[in-house]
């Protein structure tokens, strides 16, 4: 098509990764590299107690024996663990900060990036909008978290996880590794020895955390991985809605994000987390740097009928390597995941879920919608399983797969296994190709070529952007739509 | 109002429309007959700008404005509307988001302001109710599980929303029963204007019992072989169209 070439041509010439930019600001690193000294560095950079120490030292022992796995559908160089930097800070004094005390580029960055960090400028929004909370995560500290008083007045707690480890000392020992161990895979042992910061959060039993909490995660400094580390404990009959951001500056090297997600429900415990993650893909054309995004998060549903729901819009990073998952031991728990992915340019991603049914009448449901572009690879590997005593387990899982252009792939591998013989376990899956006649025949009815396919898309991820909270499904939209410009040729 | 002047235009390098000239004066319907392969379907996508066709000679304007330079969208805004013999399907897109958002897209490309929701919501239910379409219908997928005949009274509603100027109904009357046929038929005679042009493809002349033509036109090989009065269609209807085959 004519106008197709045309629309690449525009759009290759517009700037389409809009969060590239790098901040100047005086930034404090450890010596590059990895060794027992440097996990020291960082836990006495974090004025940690002994055992926290000692927990990061035995989990690098463990991941000085470790493999780097190879199973995934992924292609990239090795890496070069003793070629970056494990700590990279913005100087500032010790201790938590007011935002008063904040670094002016510091706020200037995340006004850029569209977060709000002022609490009045959040209060002076449109009334009636939702009020949200930030955990701001830059490098590796976080330097601000907002609305924490207004939380504590109704028992939250929502803090750095450095503040975490020194003030609510029982809660991290209690559950930090209880989800996700440190030997659990490489990554997260690597994770577990080096990680700087991330969000803590507690909401007390009975409370429904009466706002919206986020953290945004901004990977600035060169050279350096992002090693966060977000530990959600609710405890019964309480409810929390959590969702976090990433962008990154677009530079010419890999940068390594290695984070661990441990989520905790004790009974009747309910837990929405969304995910849009928007790290610097690397160059469309070249394929040249970006991120890689090897993430592990799980969600643990400990007690009886409690509920965890995962929402991931996944559209940036070069490299993508995650699996949400519930581990539903209570019995009459429920897991939900709900993904989009999008790749483009050369991204690569390996993403899906595992539902891990241990508890008696246990339910899962997974919608995952795919979309490939350009000469990206997609793929979704999910695990379905069902232990003997978890009688019947139901899963439901739809997969739908949307391809556009040529030179782009999708991969669908669903694993499933059933270990007793009253477990019902559906799965759906659809692969389609964007059309050139259905793209035809939205233009005909008058929108130009980029709007058409963006209300295509739109449809197609529909069913999973209902599961984003209102103001954040917007921005997913429009966030979806922006990753796929240039796409259709 | 459709000036069409000497059209040429190949697919792959192989030429369907061999010279076509053509005249649609505004307020008139014109119907486009022709046997299989003539370039009947090839004649509606070169006037609404489908990839994939190449024209290599000739000119096709609407009220003096040259179509064959602009994209789709562009043609659409203009007053083009191409009503299609497949309607496609469009998963996860309401009905009415569709309408909404072309009706926009439209005025927008005009430089008119976007309908206010409740002008446009009374609009659609008037509209609907004329086609005897459910408004339930159009909170559904557009398309997605629709019957034909549903599919095509959905481009008929599309076409009573937008108002177009130039009307391009390609083959409307295929799949659809003696009811359906009849409901789209008079939506389509509602929209007959004076300042409106209408162009009506088809193989058979039993569209024509419904939509009457002002004129008549023989499309064979990739011209117009023969032009008349609707007394053609009933003569074309009785002896086949194998005298124009050869003549061509």
């Amino acid at each position: 098509m004519v106008a197709v070439k045309q629309t690449v041509e525009h759009v290759e010439s517009l700037e389409a990764y809009k969060h590239g930019f790098i901040t100047d600001i005086d930034q404090e690193f450890a010596p590059k590299g990895l060794n027992a000294d440097i996990v020291r560095f960082i836990s006495a950079k974090k004025d940690e107690p002994e055992w926290m120490l000692q927990w990061r030292l035995e989990a690098f022992e463990r991941w000085l024996a470790m493999e780097e796995p190879t199973w995934a559908k992924v292609n990239f160089p090795r890496i070069d663990y003793q070629d970056a930097y494990y700590y990279a800070a913005p100087k500032a004094k010790d201790g938590p900060m007011s935002l008063d005390e904040v670094d002016p580029e510091l706020l200037a960055t995340y006004a850029k990036l569209g977060i709000p960090l002022k609490e009045q400028e959040v209060l002076a929004g449109v009334q009636g909008a939702p009020k949200y909370a930030v955990d701001a995560v830059f490098d590796s500290v976080s330097v601000v978290t907002t609305f924490k008083k207004e939380l504590a007045a109704v028992g939250v707690i929502f803090c750095s996880m450095s503040e975490a480890i020194r003030e609510h000392p029982e809660l991290v020992k209690k559950y930090l590794g209880s989800v996700v161990p440190t030997s659990d895979n490489y990554f997260a042992c690597l994770n577990s020895a080096v990680f700087s910061d991330g969000s803590f959060v507690y909401v007390p039993p009975g409370v429904r955390c009466p706002m919206e909490l986020s953290t945004y995660f901004r990977i600035n400094a060169a050279e350096s991985g992002q090693f966060e580390r977000t530990l959600i404990i609710v405890d019964k009959g309480a409810y929390v809605s959590y969702l976090e951001g990433c962008t990154a500056p677009m530079r010419d090297e890999n940068q390594l994000h290695a984070a661990v997600v441990e989520l905790v429900a004790l009974e009747d415990a309910e837990i929405k987390y969304s995910t849009v993650q928007n790290w610097y893909p690397g160059d469309p054309k070249t394929g040249k740097g970006g991120i890689y995004n090897f993430v592990t998060k799980r969600a643990d549903c400990r007690g009886d009928r409690s509920k965890v729901s995962w929402t991931q819009v996944e559209t940036g990073s070069a490299v993508t390597w995650k699996y949400p998952s519930c581990v539903l031991r209570g019995n009459d728990s429920s897991g939900e995941f709900y993904s989009i992915a999008v790749t483009n340019g050369f991204q690569q991603a390996d993403t899906g879920t595992k539902m891990i049914h241990l508890g008696a009448n246990t339910k899962s449901r997974i919608i995952s919608k795919g979309i490939s572009a350009g000469k990206s690879s997609n793929t979704y590997r999910g695990l379905v399983s069902a232990h003997p005593k978890a009688k019947g387990a139901r899963n439901f899982t739809q997969c739908d797969s949307l391809l556009i252009g040529k030179d782009c792939a999708a991969h669908t591998v669903p694993y499933v296994e059933a270990r007793n013989g009253q477990s019902v376990f559906e799965h759906e899956a659809t692969t389609t190709r964007l059309s050139d006649d259905q793209l035809f025949y939205v233009m005909q009815r008058g929108l130009n070529q980029e709007e058409a396919v963006a209300l295509l898309v739109n449809g197609f991820v529909k069913d999973v952007l209902q599961q984003l909270p209102m103001e954040f499904a917007v921005e997913a939209q429009k966030l979806v739509a922006i990753s796929l410009e240039g796409s259709v040729g | 109002m459709l000036s069409i002047n000497n059209l040429r235009a190949s697919v792959e390098d192989k030429e369907i429309l061999k010279g076509l000239t053509l005249d649609v004066p505004a307020g008139e319907v014109h119907a486009i007959m022709g046997p299989n392969g003539a370039g009947k379907s090839t004649l509606s996508y070169v006037l609404s700008g489908r990839g994939g066709y190449e024209v290599t000679d000739g000119s096709a304007t609407l009220n003096g404005e040259d179509l064959l330079a602009l994209e789709p969208d562009e043609r659409a805004a203009k007053g083009v509307f191409l009503s299609f013999q497949y309607p496609l399907e469009i998963p996860g897109v309401p009905a009415l988001t569709f309408l909404r958002t072309a009706l926009n897209a439209q005025r927008k490309a005009r430089g008119e302001d976007e309908i206010a929701a409740p002008a446009f919501l009374k609009l659609v239910r008037e509209k609907a109710a004329e086609l005897k379409i459910d408004f339930d219908m159009l909170k559904r997928s557009l398309n997605v599980g629709f019957s034909g005949g549903e599919k095509k009274r959905m481009e008929i509603l599309q076409m009573a929303i937008l108002q177009p100027k130039l009307l391009i109904l390609d083959e409307t009357d295929s799949g659809l029963d003696i009811d359906a046929l009849r409901i789209v038929s008079e939506g389509v005679n509602a929209m007959r204007a004076p300042d409106r042009a209408m162009l009506v493809i088809t193989h058979y002349q039993r569209l024509l019992d419904h939509i009457k033509p002002d004129r008549v036109h023989v499309l064979s090989a990739g011209r117009i072989v023969a032009s008349g009065g609707p007394e053609l269609a009933l003569q074309l209807e009785a002896e086949g169209y194998d005298k124009y085959a050869s003549a061509a």
